[in-house]
């Protein structure tokens, strides 16, 4: 089992190329066949993999160069549950948009597979790494990929402003982790995480752990899009080709989270372990941030991908409060929301596509009513914005409620309101979009707020836009993906059983001894499964919650005067400026990394220095 | 004396931020972040540093004297090549961005607001 | 926000950003005083291990071979990029090359430059091929010597004409080139799986130091590399100068049509 290890990247890397070499001699339908076998191929390998790690993690050093004396001269990777988890999710939504795309793209476009592929690749490599330099060199080709496949669509200008956009500001993090590597590295002469980790041990945190620790998490966080770093995000997720969006939402953004909690488990915990209180205060601060600033940004779009991007941010900011909590019930909720939202926004961005090849328009307005011709959709999008919700048995409740409960014994209860208050509202806005477009409930004109970014000038993504019906390869993905994050929450003891993996991976020490010197993990037994009944309580309130936002936002103009006066000038003007400062202008959102870099660096000096 | 090679690290960091931020012209975007890029090449080997010593090449010097750091070398040799690359990306990005916009100029590219 | 308040506030922000930056470099140890344990070990034992006499080269090639992977899969999907984002739009159509077109703008390249291309051309491309072959030995390499032959090719278009650069890399040429290079790194870790287990592994034999078929594997590894980032730098040009050269849009009508376009 041990040596499928290097499979799936070789597998996904060698299909790439090989696709590439080809494309001129393959018909165009074998040649979509021979990508989705590629990404299934890969998912399965990934799948085994991940039934292997949950029995014992698998550490495989490349070139055959075991480490000597605790000095790791090769590469490693470790397989370990919760990473494999997140490397099979991309590999299953890589295949899923394969199929969605299914003799989409028309004239012969075949580098797109070739790309996507690619980027699978990065995203493996990304999730099952043991090096921190490794980290970096995927991090690159994620993001390289996703640079061109997010200015895809050339003919439309804000698709390569938004690439543009994208591509630097993915750049100057990427910059940033590397100097933060470069600082690591003069200190400790290692760039294996478990080496990395055992150097600092035991010695208090100085400037240079501090700082690189803030370049690399900064870096990190660019790609996961917290705030201040998320401008680009949603500039990139409107102009992108649906397929794209579904893998940016579902696991590009999430694994900018998981690289924080790694570096800073394998690596970091050691020196900061005794400030990490303060360390706690920061990160859920910053996640709070995001989770707010994503919900004001997401309620008023008209734009759908927009609004779903937004919705994204917002949900990146709630990951974050997990990953912050830095406690291993936390981590393992932080995984199982990770992958069960994940699902659901893929769906959400699927039926998005179906919307625009059907009606060729993402706007909200543009489209009232049009959508009530796609019945299987309607019900699709109603059900995704439950599962944003958190509505049992979506799986979502049980991550959200995994957090909540770790940030109240912690001293933090706050958290909940904030995760239901995100959770709320932009659950709200996706229930508006489908009332409003696959009903046509609601005033089709009067619609205070303004969005500039309209919906209207998206091009289709294929020739057949306006066809009569939804081809099969559309909707049974959206709704495949539906029904895998409905049925998760029923999974028995799914709680206990990621809870064990999560105790692994916060377990400096024993990773330490398992890459190293090869000792096995000790034993973890699975805790007792504790009713979630709160949990599902809580989601059942959020579900019922969206459903009257979504009813506000549609007829706000039916509200006593006083109060859509009132709260105009309470919330206008602070909305107003929200929402200027996302101003689609490159150097702004590079400005504002800088005052987070700045501001994140002399919040951890003043705290810990 | 001996910090300032990562004291000009930091420098070209900043100045490639700054022009970024103020820049007028995308083309000169794109050089501002390799700028960027540069001062990470110049910190990694500023590091592997080690004075009096030769370059890893064994071929004259004997086996076993002093030499400077292979690895932060393999690391930027490789950087510098894909650092490259990414900026004709970029530099396509860019073009194109002209072609359907008319302009280079940041400012003028407001299709994206809100 | 305007362009003052933006330059505000990045100058606010950067003097923060500076002095973190300045306080984690602090604690570095001195320039010049590396003593780092990886570089130590490499440089003791790489020579005896590998039969390499470029440590550097050993390290790029076979203990951080997989690195090495993934920046050429960066470079291949860079140039991927390359093409996809320069592919023909629905109002383009190609038209002769813009220095082959009668009514040029710029005057032609003399003679003397035409001979001098000539002469060096070959040159360039055996010095090339030395570097890619001689990476395990000396400095160089797969990326460097590609790099070299890259500009072999570029030599001509810079001394010649455009249709003369694409007569000597037809139709997909470079795309193959490139391709080829990627999947075979792949394919010798794959050997290396097959041979002794683990992907990677250097299992041919290593030679005597200082010889040409020395340091296992790393010869191939730089050969496929090399092919590589030629390939890809070539595409990469041969992207740009048609969209320069040769794409034009349909409804300008012709090269009038772009004059104008260049001069707005």
């Amino acid at each position: 089992m041990d040596s499928l290890t290097p499979l799936p990247l070789a597998v996904s890397l060698l299909g790439a190329a090989g696709l590439t070499a080809l494309r001129g001699v393959l018909g165009r339908r074998v040649f979509e066949l021979a990508a989705v076998a590629v990404s299934a191929a890969v998912a399965l390998l990934l799948a085994a993999l991940l039934a292997a790690s949950i029995e014992a993690p698998i550490v495989y050093w490349f070139g055959d160069w075991t480490p000597v004396d605790g000095v790791a001269l090769g590469i490693s990777f470790v397989i370990e549950p919760l990473g494999a988890a997140l490397a099979t999710l991309a590999a299953v939504l890589v295949t899923a948009s394969f199929v969605f795309t299914w003799r989409f793209f028309d004239n012969a476009e075949h580098l797109f597979h070739v790309l996507m592929l690619v980027f699978l690749a990065g995203m493996v490599g990304f999730a099952l790494t043991g090096d921190l330099f490794t980290l970096f060199v995927f991090f690159e080709l994620m993001s390289v990929s996703a640079f061109s496949l997010a200015g895809y669509k050339t003919e439309e200008e804000g698709s390569l402003q938004g690439a543009l956009n994208f591509a630097v500001t993915n750049s100057i993090g990427a910059f940033l982790i590397l100097a933060g590597i470069g600082l690591l590295y003069g200190r400790t002469g290692a760039l294996n995480l478990a080496q990395l980790g055992e150097a600092l041990a035991g010695a208090p945190p100085d400037g240079l752990v501090i700082t690189s620790f803030v370049f690399l998490v900064t870096g990190y966080l660019v790609k996961a899009a917290a705030v201040p770093f998320h401008f680009w995000l949603a500039d990139a997720y409107a102009t992108a080709p649906t397929s794209v969006c579904v893998l940016f939402a579902g696991v590009l953004s999430e694994l900018g989270l998981y690289a924080v909690a790694r570096v800073y488990w394998t690596v970091f915990d050691g020196a900061f372990a005794g400030h990490l209180p303060a360390l706690r205060a920061i990160v859920i601060g910053l996640g709070t941030l995001t989770a707010l600033v994503g919900a004001a940004m997401c309620f008023p779009q008209r734009h759908i991908k927009r609004l779903l991007a937004f919705a994204t941010v917002s949900h990146v900011g709630l990951l974050l409060i997990g990953v912050g909590i830095f406690t291993p019930t936390a981590l393992a909720g932080t995984l199982i929301y990770i992958v069960t939202d994940g699902l659901v926004k893929a769906s959400l961005f699927f039926c998005t596509g179906i919307l625009l090849h059907r009606l060729a328009s993402v706007d909200e307005l543009g489209c009232d009513g049009l959508g009530a011709v796609m019945p299987l959709t309607r019900v699709l999008f109603v059900l995704g914005g439950l599962g944003l919700a958190g509505l049992f048995p979506f799986g979502t409740y049980l991550g959200k409620s995994l957090i909540e409960d770790e940030a109240a014994v912690l001293g933090y209860p706050w958290v909940t309101w904030v995760f239901i208050a995100a959770s709320v509202v932009t659950a709200g806005a996706v229930l508006r979009v489908a009332a409003r477009v696959f009903w046509g409930v609601g005033p089709g004109d009067a619609y205070d707020i303004k969005s500039e970014a309209e919906g209207d000038e998206v091009q289709p993504e294929g020739s057949r836009g306006g066809s009569g019906s939804t081809p099969a390869s559309m909707w049974a993905m959206a709704a495949l993906l539906i029904a895998a994050a409905f049925v998760s929450g029923l999974i028995p003891q799914l709680a206990g059983r990621v809870e064990v993996a999560a105790e692994h991976f916060v377990d400096r020490r024993a990773y330490a001894d398992l890459v190293l010197a090869g000792v096995p993990p000790p034993e973890v037994g699975l805790p007792p499964a504790e009713s979630s009944f709160k949990g599902a309580l809580i989601g059942l309130a959020s579900a019922v919650a969206a459903g009257m936002i979504a009813a506000a936002g549609l007829w706000h103009m039916r509200l006593p005067r006083t109060i859509t006066r009132g709260a105009t000038a309470l919330l206008g003007p602070p909305f107003a400026r929200l929402r200027a400062l996302h101003s689609g202008h490159v150097g702004d959102y590079v400005a504002w990394l800088t005052v987070g870099v700045a501001v994140l660096g002399g919040l951890m000096a003043v705290m810990m220095g | 004396m001996s910090f300032a090679p990562f004291a000009v690290a930091a420098w070209l960091f900043v100045i490639g931020l700054y022009g970024i931020v103020t820049s007028r012209h995308l083309i000169h975007l794109v050089i501002c972040l390799s700028v960027v890029q540069s001062s990470t090449y110049v910190l990694l080997l500023a590091i592997g540093y080690r004075t009096g010593a030769a370059a890893p090449i064994f071929v004259d010097t004997k086996p076993g004297a002093p030499a400077v750091d292979p690895v932060v070398q393999a690391l930027t040799l490789t950087d510098v090549v894909v650092g490259a690359t990414v900026s004709a990306l970029l530099l396509a990005l860019a073009v194109q961005v002209h072609k359907a916009s008319g302009t280079f100029d940041p400012d003028e590219l407001d299709t994206l607001r809100g | 926000m305007s362009r003052d308040s933006r330059r505000t506030l990045f100058l606010v922000a950067s003097v923060g950003f500076a002095a973190l930056f300045l306080w984690g470099l602090a604690g570095l140890p001195d320039f010049g005083g590396y003593d780092g344990v990886y570089g130590e070990t490499l440089n003791r034992v790489a020579l005896r291990q590998r039969h390499a006499t470029n440590l550097v080269a050993a390290v790029t090639f076979d203990y951080r071979g997989f690195d090495t992977m993934g920046e050429e899969y960066i470079l291949f999907a860079a140039v991927v990029g390359v093409a996809i984002l320069m592919r023909a739009q629905r109002d383009e159509e190609e038209d002769t090359p813009d220095d082959d077109a009668r009514d040029r703008l710029t005057p032609r390249t003399s003679d003397a430059v035409r001979v001098l291309g000539l002469g060096v051309f070959g040159p360039i491309v055996l010095f090339g091929i030395y570097v890619v072959a001689h990476g395990h030995l000396t400095p160089g390499g797969g990326f460097q010597g590609g790099v070299v032959l890259a500009t072999g090719v570029v030599l001509v278009y810079l001394a010649g004409r455009y249709s003369a650069l694409r007569g000597i890399t037809p139709g997909a040429s470079a795309e193959l080139a490139e391709a080829a290079g990627a999947a075979g790194y792949v394919g010798v870790g794959l050997l290396g799986l097959m041979a002794s287990g683990t992907f990677l592994y250097n299992w041919l034999p290593f030679g005597t130091t200082g010889l040409l078929t020395s340091a296992g594997m790393i010869p191939f590894i730089n050969l496929f590399v090399g092919l590589e980032v030629a390939g890809g730098f070539v595409l990469i040009l041969t992207e740009f100068l048609e969209q320069t050269l040769v794409v034009r849009e349909v409804d300008s009508g012709g090269p009038e049509g772009k004059r104008e376009r260049d001069r707005s």
